[in-house]
């Protein structure tokens, strides 16, 4: 790796406020809320405002300034948005090539596909789940984001019906895949307005599916499975032919060809963010759906198994958008979680306040317990007191962010802090008693803690789940 | 009544779970004798001028007097192979009678020249391995995991050659937790006839759990080292609260490779290695940066590993060692292990996939030895590690296919 790898090229590392800096009108008029331009600027080669925000940026005499700043703030892989409106999803956008050189931005899309060949009441079905799809995590709610509707029967007729009836039925974007350009059109004339994701200009359709792509405002799929070269050669010709906005599928093998796959994903996107590649700046598109190609005999839960870990890996690398097959809860929830996890924003911290926190209206008796600053532990542990509807103290030490178990084992959570943050919390003055529920993961903490405090330990539950149940239990008969 | 049903569900996730494992076992994709590698024709490309190139203008739709191509435009392409100033160190593990230890198997990991399975680069040098979990008395696991081990469970050498003979480990951690003295302090003589008790069931190179205790562990460590001297164990772990000279000392002494373990923070895990160093080579060295589960801090952890075998490569050596990481602390994640509504079910599959999730995550990240748990999980991190490494390749025309395939 150059030099210049290690700290990305186009990457926002190089890009320093002070050349953005330069090119505001630098009137500190604060009409963007910040204290002057030189904090503005900073903001904008953070990323953390569009430099819309500056209003006289945006005026005639600056016209060129602007343009070069936009030039300056591209990202290295074009935002592509499929669908349009309020369902309208956001791919691409990605600055940098590792997340922690900045942040990801636009977490990676994923479409579950439905085909002309299922009986209506599957479609249906299929629609209903991955709208209903929800799993509340850290305040989040994660989701599934788009249909991709395959035209398995080859029939123009049967795929406009589909695509009309899944256009009908959800306001999620779509993605239409078929790789003959007749069927594809069947399919755009049954919703010629809701700007689909197309799939996929190939070696032998590229022509008719720009045309496609062009008349309908489409982005467009290029599809040349492992075969990066034709991939750029299709991308160069359809850049040429007028098509603005492309999806890359470089191909998703499993098995044999999964190290390709990965090769590939990780030169695309290695090309794109440290070499300039501009024909290679475009969202990569992920297909764990190709392992049911091989799924003839296989048990099903084997093939959802695979699917499952192969858009894990996909997620990992690079991937901007996904179809996928299973709808089986406990295939796609470690998926959604991962991809929250790779997205989130590795410059903000994660741990909360440490501090004495109430919970209903305790009183002198309420019981006491402590938990670590981990946003995480913190959030699941709060939850699951609050879902108990039971009046208590939680007294939150601070770990420097880190969970139970792991900060026992590093050593930041010491019965020295315990008994500091009791100290410091004032919470003596608030309850009579002295006991200290303590997490289960830190029971090896109870004798020194005990010493330390004074305060006399009960070693609560492994997992926080189990408070209510600890507290009616143990508390209670306590008390 | 409560009761029955759940009787009725173990018995239900248990046949589910062994299903899984049958059916894994039957489609053993990559034949690990097979594998060969693609080295001859990797050529290295040096990119031209150090100097970024200035960002094109944006791609110009033709205008309309512009003929559109009415044929492929050839667009050249070139892998962007590099070269790197730092590499991972090699650390063997285990020692044969001839190396003068008792193992039947050794393994060998590092000496990686490029980031984490980036093959098209250069080949990875060494397979990441896979420990499996053996504790030396009952500890809560969560019951997809249970139920695989109950019948050896307080049996560390029967636990262990089984993790060995039908999981397929390639090493085993044998967690001394019962020495916590806030456990059952048992005694340092106590944990050597353990570790025989292993070491003589099984023949792959070991590792050495302790509890957490600083003092305790130190105390152990130094009694299994020297009454195993020359078998390559790694001790796991050495942390910066230990007397680390004390116990590089006896690590060196004994020929065993340390486990330097930081929580999550390079800067700490260089400082860690930094005082290693002054009593132990660096090829006696594998560092754990901390592992996070999925959901629970696994972003910290992945780009903490990918940043320090990034830096390795530019040639920072204070992290230029192999890494290794406690995966199965994804079962501390409850979404692993937790019976949760319907729609998320069965959690007898969910609970080993998100062991699996959490290892690929971090495989990316550059992991070389993954201490893991659930026998479903290690089959499948063991084919993911041969697929990549073997780098067969795939069957292009037959993938078109996938556009019409009906499911």
């Amino acid at each position: 790796m150059s030099e210049r790898e290690a700290k990305g090229k186009i990457g926002v590392k190089e890009l320093s406020p002070i050349d953005v800096y330069k090119l505001l009108p630098r009137t500190n008029c604060k009409e963007c809320g910040e204290e002057n331009c030189m904090a503005f600027a900073t903001k904008v080669v953070n990323r953390e405002v569009p430099i819309e925000k500056c209003k006289p940026i945006l005026k005639k005499e600056f016209e060129k300034a602007y343009k070069q700043l936009k030039e300056m703030l591209k990202p290295a892989i074009k935002e592509v948005i499929v669908g349009t409106g309020e369902g309208a999803v956001k791919i691409g956008g990605k600055l940098v090539m590792y997340r922690h050189e900045l942040t990801y931005f636009n977490p990676t899309a994923i479409a579950i596909d439905v085909t002309d060949e299922m009986p209506e009441e599957e479609i249906l079905n299929r629609i209903k789940r991955v709208e209903e799809f929800r799993y509340e995590y850290i305040g989040q709610i994660l989701k599934l984001d788009m249909v991709a509707v395959r035209s398995t029967s080859n029939d123009p007729d049967k795929f406009k019906a589909t695509v009309k009836k899944v256009a009908e039925n959800t306001k999620l974007p779509m993605i239409l895949c078929s790789l003959n350009p007749t069927v594809l059109e069947a399919g755009l004339m049954a919703a010629p307005k809701a700007r689909p994701l197309l799939y996929a200009a190939t070696k032998d359709n590229w022509r008719e599916m720009a045309e496609l792509a062009l008349m309908y405002g489409c982005p467009l799929t290029v599809f040349a499975p492992n075969n990066l070269k034709l991939l750029k050669s299709l991308a160069k010709t359809l850049i040429e032919y007028g098509v603005e906005d492309l999806v890359l599928d470089p191909g998703t093998f499993s098995g044999d060809g999964l190290a390709e796959t990965l090769n590939n994903f990780t030169m695309i996107r290695r090309l794109a963010c440290k070499h300039g590649d501009e024909l290679f700046g475009f969202p990569l598109m992920g297909v764990p759906t190709t392992v049911w190609l091989e799924s003839a005999g296989i048990a099903q839960e084997i093939v959802k198994w695979r699917e499952a870990y192969l858009a894990a890996m996909l997620i990992v690398r690079f991937a901007d958008i996904l179809i996928m097959h299973s709808l089986d809860g406990w295939a796609l929830l470690p998926n959604v979680v991962l991809r929250a996890n790779i997205y989130t924003d590795p410059r903000k911290p994660v741990a909360v306040e440490p501090g004495l926190k109430v919970f209903g209206t305790p009183d002198e008796n309420s019981p006491v317990m402590f938990t670590t600053n981990f946003a995480l532990t913190y959030y699941t542990v709060a939850s699951d007191i609050e879902s108990a509807k039971v009046n208590a103290y939680l007294l939150v030490v601070d770990t420097e962010g880190i969970a139970v178990d792991s900060a026992v084992a590093g050593r930041k959570l010491t019965a020295e802090k315990v008994a500091e943050a009791i100290k410091a919390s004032g919470i003596e003055n608030k309850v009579k008693h002295r006991k200290l529920i303590i997490p289960g993961k830190a029971a090896r903490l109870s004798g020194e803690i005990e010493e330390l405090s004074g305060w006399q330990v009960l070693v609560g539950p492994r997992d926080s789940s189990e408070i209510p149940k600890f507290l009616q239990e143990k508390w209670q008969t306590q008390t | 009544m409560a009761e029955k049903r759940e009787k009725e569900e173990n018995v239900l996730g248990l046949k589910l779970n062994s299903r899984l494992l049958e059916l894994l076992a039957k489609l053993q994709e990559v034949e690990l004798e097979d594998f060969e590698m693609e080295v001859g024709d990797l050529e290295i490309w040096l990119q031209p001028g150090a100097v970024a190139a200035p960002v094109l203008a944006p791609p110009k739709v033709a205008p309309p007097v512009k003929a559109k191509p009415t044929q492929i435009i050839e667009a050249e392409f070139v892998p962007p192979v590099e070269t790197y100033p730092g590499k991972v160190v090699e650390v063997k593990l285990g020692a044969t009678r001839s190396e003068g230890g008792t193992r039947g198997k050794t393994v060998v990991i590092g000496g990686e020249t490029t980031p984490a399975l980036y093959t098209f680069e250069r080949p990875t040098p060494h397979p990441p391995v896979i420990s499996l979990d053996v504790f030396d008395m009952e500890v809560p696991l969560a019951k997809a995991v249970k139920m695989h081990v109950k019948d050896v469970l307080g049996d560390p050498a029967a636990w262990a050659k089984l993790a060995v003979d039908k999981f397929g480990a390639d090493m085993i951690t044998i967690h001394l937790i019962s020495i916590d003295p806030l456990v059952e302090d048992a005694s340092p003589k106590e944990a050597v006839k353990t570790v025989e008790a292993v070491a003589q069931a099984v023949d792959v190179p070991l590792i050495i759990g302790g509890c957490g205790d600083p003092v305790k562990d130190a105390e152990v460590f130094r009694e299994v080292c020297e009454t195993f001297a020359g078998e390559r164990f790694l001790i796991s772990s050495i942390t910066r609260d230990m007397n680390v000279e004390r116990c590089a000392k006896f690590v060196k002494k004994n020929g065993h490779v340390a486990l330097s373990f930081t929580p999550m923070d390079l800067n700490l895990a260089r400082e860690l290695n930094r005082r290693l160093y002054d009593f132990l080579p660096k090829e006696d060295i594998v560092m754990d940066l901390t592992t996070a589960a999925l959901g629970y801090g696994l972003d910290y952890a992945f780009t903490n590993m990918e940043r320090a075998r990034l830096a390795a490569l530019m040639g920072d050596p204070e992290l230029a060692h192999p890494m290794s990481s406690g995966t199965t602390n994804a079962w501390a994640a409850r979404e692993a292990w937790m019976k949760m509504a319907p729609e998320w079910e069965p959690r007898e599959l969910r609970g080993p996939l998100w062991e699996v999730v959490t290892a690929l995550t971090l495989l990316l990240a550059g992991v070389d030895i993954f201490m893991m748990m659930h026998p479903a999980a290690v089959k499948t991190v063991k084919d993911v590690i041969a697929q990549l490494m073997g780098g067969k390749s795939g069957n292009a025309e037959r993938l078109v296919e996938w556009v019409t395939a009906k499911v």
